[in-house]
């Protein structure tokens, strides 16, 4: 077993790509905090879980647009003396829209959980981290935050801030053995992108190269080895997963 | 051991320093050893000596050791 001993801490937990990141991980025996804001949802994450696998799992109902709901999980957590090895800073929104239809509430959503709720979430965690002498932070960015894409300018510019963040973070905190990566998935099959608009939706399935969707657990693959002592030599590092997706 | 010999154990563990250059008048950058990344090993090394938690602004006033000891008094630890 991969993770064996860690613990990870993943956000946006309850369904898509963060349920198969936890369901994945604590198969490889990882203990697991799980947040969400979909409570019900989450609750039903850990009972399939709990039915399945030996390990503990923590969940909170926290919007990682709230700092303040934030800082008060952290606290509860570190209260009660429970440090992690990984942070997979997952949770995410999307909305499609050409820039001059864009809304500012949409704008400060979109930036305040895709953006903010990864650099307070990271924030947050280094306590975590310094205790463990070390640790794994995974963070979602997207194939449209590397090569961008018309009607996805806000979503595009969030996901690339998340590159950004990645590149410098990884920088700062390899001294103190913490590692910093990022995902940039491609088209995966999730309720985010069942909502896409249609147009985008058959434009991105023709482009990608191996000629279907990718699965949640796709992701969840490379999230393992980049949460796995497999990468311990590896930072700073943005890693697509997206089936030869041209974009 | 005093909580002051606690707190001088802390910071040169945390700095790689000689326990004698820690004293009230030591200041955040004021010697090569404590910069910004060696303060959060610091942080974490005194919540750890102390058994206690330095929340965010507290992490940030953290400028010298005499306002460390303030800091720390806060939650009764007394020097």
């Amino acid at each position: 077993m991969l993770l064996k001993g860690k613990t990870a801490l993943i956000t946006g937990a309850s369904k898509g790509i963060g349920s198969a990141i936890a369901e994945l991980f604590a198969a490889e025996g990882a203990d697991l905090i799980l947040f969400s804001r979909n409570t019900e949802a989450l609750k039903a994450v850990k009972d399939k879980l709990n039915a399945a696998y030996p390990v503990d799992i923590k969940i909170f109902s926290v919007d990682v647009r709230k700092k303040n709901e934030l800082e008060n999980a952290f606290q509860e957590l570190y209260s009660q003396k429970v440090f992690f090895d990984i942070l997979v800073n997952n949770a995410g929104i999307m909305t499609d829209a050409t820039l001059q239809m864009v809304k500012d509430d949409v704008m400060e959503s979109i930036y305040e959980t895709n953006v903010y709720g990864t650099i307070h979430c990271s924030q947050l965690s280094l306590k975590s981290f310094l205790r463990k002498r070390g640790g794994s932070i995974i963070n979602l960015s997207s194939i449209i935050g590397t090569n961008g894409n018309s009607g996805q300018t806000i979503y595009g510019s969030s996901k690339a801030a998340v590159i950004g963040f990645t590149k410098s973070l990884s920088k700062e905190l390899a001294p103190l053995n913490i590692r910093v990566n990022t995902l940039a998935p491609g088209f995966i099959d999730t309720d985010m992108t069942k909502g896409m608009d249609p147009k985008f939706y058959e434009k991105n399935l023709a482009s990608i190269g191996m000629k279907r969707l990718g699965k949640p657990e796709d992701v969840a693959k490379v999230a393992l080895f980049l949460a796995s002592d497999l990468s311990g030599y590896v930072t700073g590092q943005i890693i697509g997963v997206d089936g030869g997706m041209l974009i | 051991m005093n909580n002051q010999e606690k707190l001088i154990g802390a910071f040169a563990e945390a700095l790689s320093i000689d326990p004698s250059i820690v004293t009230d008048s030591l200041k955040y950058q004021g010697i090569p050893q404590w910069d910004s990344i060696s303060h959060m090993v610091l942080i974490s090394q005194l919540e750890e000596t102390f058994d206690v938690s330095i929340d965010t602004d507290d992490v940030i006033d953290m400028s010298s050791v005499a306002k460390a000891k303030e800091i720390l008094a806060k939650q009764n630890i007394s020097f």
